[in-house]
């Protein structure tokens, strides 16, 4: 019965009747229905000619369960729009690094942290501040120097920064960096890199010390911390995040469990120090220790420190880059 | 001429004068050519008709003498002479010019000098030292900075990428071989060996293969289980003996045990799809050492 049914409105139908006929052909009596809907289903998809209305099917029944289909769909809820976020609506930089670029390539093999990541110097840091450090500050010192492998924490006896310069160049140090303080409080920080690298000047703020920090553990060890760089997409970003890539040793003793984040989230880096454990190969429970800051970049200028005649690569200037709340520069 | 001491009974004494300063202890004079800045009989420039002052104008000193016949126009009343730069040289030069003058006003007015020439170089080496330079903060670019790195961290989710990017470095290898969390690498030697089986063999080995990644899979899931850590081992130890067959049926059967054992929850398959999907289930089967295919399977 079914068979001859179908076999009549074949002619009226093309395609979509050829196919209900050989399903209902395979399968036997009340079962054909649902059957026929599971086909018919997966044929729709791939069937329906453009200007296809539910209304034109003949068939009755099948017009009857093509229309409670489509008020079924209509009744369901619509798709999860994806909500949008700033990180989302970020103007697109043209300055983005891509990873395979071979111009950028080139460019990081020559500049000046080369020799640095190919493993010819090892880093050293002299750490000082401005003028007549307060406790906070020095303290602040203090910990980075212990966060930091290698660093040595000097007291800046008024000296201009122009002749410290080549002294610590004539000690083989490769970093320096100047914690700025303003009534008591570190905020900001000079970070040159020595063999006249690139010196960059950040706002330091939400200086958080180590006694400050709730659930934290123990003292870091004097193991070479692993490095996380995160975010950094620009060719600025890139040049910073080499900036911080070249303060830590190459080798980080893996034995030691620590490691030190640079997080850049709209121009904003923030740095955590934490302890890490994997617990099972799919969950890893970190622990905080150590001081924590964030920095917002300034200037980047090209030489080693001259605030004067030095050639700045980028000076963060307020109404030009802050104006679009969706455009980031790093 | 002048009558000086009229003038200074006046304005020193009872009435005003309008350059004096008074405070608690002492009287200070705000007239620009006194010499020395208190408010006295023999240093106010208005009561005295013999009166000289050094001022220093852009770092250049001048003497500047009173000439009393010109008191009718103040404008003119002073004479100005420009002093050497040599202090020596200078203070000869007082002299010569205020020669048959007060002691005291000579006197004034060389310690004047002195202490000019002092404040001039002083200010001449400051420059050359390292000055600090006061930047303005605007309040309201520094509450939106504030704000916007708030927000910045509550968007970084800080924990969350520092685990998942630890998370990353385990499973691409940097850490060598000091962890042992082997069911990946193990996972993907399955997952070779199935492809070999598939090549070559019937069912019967596909479906123990299946069974087999079947197992693992649930195990994974099953990470709040106290002997977790056992059945890692055994499926572990199992894992390396996949060559021998008997071996691997009879850790089947004890795996199968086992999980029987400790997942007697009650949670039943519906039918055999539940099964398929690998959840926690309870499996009602009777099973023999040597055919694990002879199983009640809806497929």
């Amino acid at each position: 019965m079914d068979i001859t049914e179908v076999s009549t409105s074949q002619d009226g139908k093309g395609k979509k009747g050829k196919k209900a006929k050989k399903k209902s052909a395979e399968v036997d009596g009340e079962g054909s229905a649902g059957e026929e809907k599971k086909m018919v289903k997966s044929e729709l998809a791939v069937a329906f000619p453009p200007a296809f209305s539910v209304s034109e099917i003949k068939n009755k029944q099948r017009r009857h369960f093509m229309f409670m289909k489509l008020k079924q769909e209509k009744r369901k809820a619509p798709p999860k729009e994806v909500p949008k976020t700033i990180e989302n609506q970020r103007v697109y930089d043209e300055t983005t690094v891509d990873p395979e670029d071979e111009e950028i390539a080139f460019d990081e093999g020559t500049d000046e942290f080369s020799a640095y990541f190919n493993g010819l110097t090892n880093p050293k840091v002299l750490i000082t501040t401005s003028d007549r450090p307060r406790g906070r500050t020095v303290r602040f010192c203090e910990q980075l120097a212990t966060v930091i492998p290698n660093a040595h924490v000097y007291y800046r006896r008024g000296l201009a920064l122009k002749r410290i310069i080549p002294q610590c160049v004539a000690r083989n140090f490769t970093y320096l960096m100047v914690i700025n303080e303003d009534r008591q409080v570190p905020n900001g920080m000079v970070l040159c890199h020595l063999p006249d690298g690139p010196t960059a000047h950040f706002k330091v703020s939400s200086v958080r010390l180590r006694k400050e920090m709730k659930r934290r553990g123990k003292n870091p060890t004097e193991h070479y911390p692993e490095v996380i760089l995160n975010n950094f997409t620009t060719r600025l970003g890139h040049t910073i995040g080499r900036l911080f890539a070249a303060l830590f040793p190459q080798e980080p003793h893996f034995v030691g469990r620590q490691v030190a984040t640079f997080h850049n989230q709209r121009d904003f880096i923030f740095f955590r120090f934490h302890r890490y454990i994997f617990k099972n190969e799919k969950k890893v429970g970190i622990q905080e220790l150590g001081p924590r800051f964030t920095l917002k970049l300034r200037s980047l200028q090209k030489g080693t420190f001259d605030s004067k005649y030095g050639e700045y690569e980028w000076v963060m200037k307020r109404h030009e880059m802050e104006a679009c709340r969706r455009k980031f520069q790093l | 001429m002048q009558h000086d001491d009229v003038i200074w009974d006046i304005i020193g004494n009872t009435q005003f004068c309008s350059f004096k300063v008074k405070t608690k202890s002492q009287n200070f004079c705000r007239n620009e050519y006194n010499i020395t800045g208190l408010c006295n009989r023999a240093s106010c420039p208005l009561a005295n008709s013999q009166y000289a002052t050094i001022r220093e104008e852009k770092g250049q000193c001048f003497l500047y003498m009173k000439v009393i016949e010109r008191a009718a126009f103040p404008a003119r009343m002073w004479e100005k002479v420009k002093l050497s730069k040599n202090y020596e040289k200078a203070l000869e030069q007082i002299d010569e010019n205020l020669i048959y003058w007060p002691r005291f006003i000579r006197h004034k007015c060389k310690q004047r000098f002195t202490k000019i020439t002092q404040y001039l170089i002083r200010m001449r080496k400051l420059v050359l030292k390292r000055q600090r330079k006061l930047v303005p903060l605007s309040r309201k670019v520094e509450t939106r900075e504030r704000r916007k790195e708030e927000k910045a961290l509550i968007a970084a989710q800080l924990d969350n990428a520092i685990e998942k990017e630890l998370l990353e470095r385990l499973k691409q290898g940097t850490y060598g071989d000091i962890y042992n969390f082997p069911v990946h690498a193990f996972d993907r030697a399955l997952e070779q060996q199935d492809q070999e089986s598939e090549s070559e063999e019937e069912e019967e080995e596909e479906e123990e293969e299946d069974e087999r990644e079947f197992v693992a899979e649930e195990e994974v899931e099953e990470s709040d289980l106290s002997d977790f850590e056992d059945m890692n081992k055994l499926k572990t130890s199992s894992d390396e003996e996949e060559q021998d067959e008997s071996s691997e049926e009879e850790v089947e059967e004890e795996m199968e045990v086992q999980m029987k054992a400790s997942r007697s929850k009650g949670k039943s398959p519906a039918n055999g799809s539940a099964a398929r999907k690998k959840r926690a289930y309870v499996e009602i089967e009777y099973e023999q050492e040597t055919e694990p295919a002879s199983k009640s399977r809806a497929t």
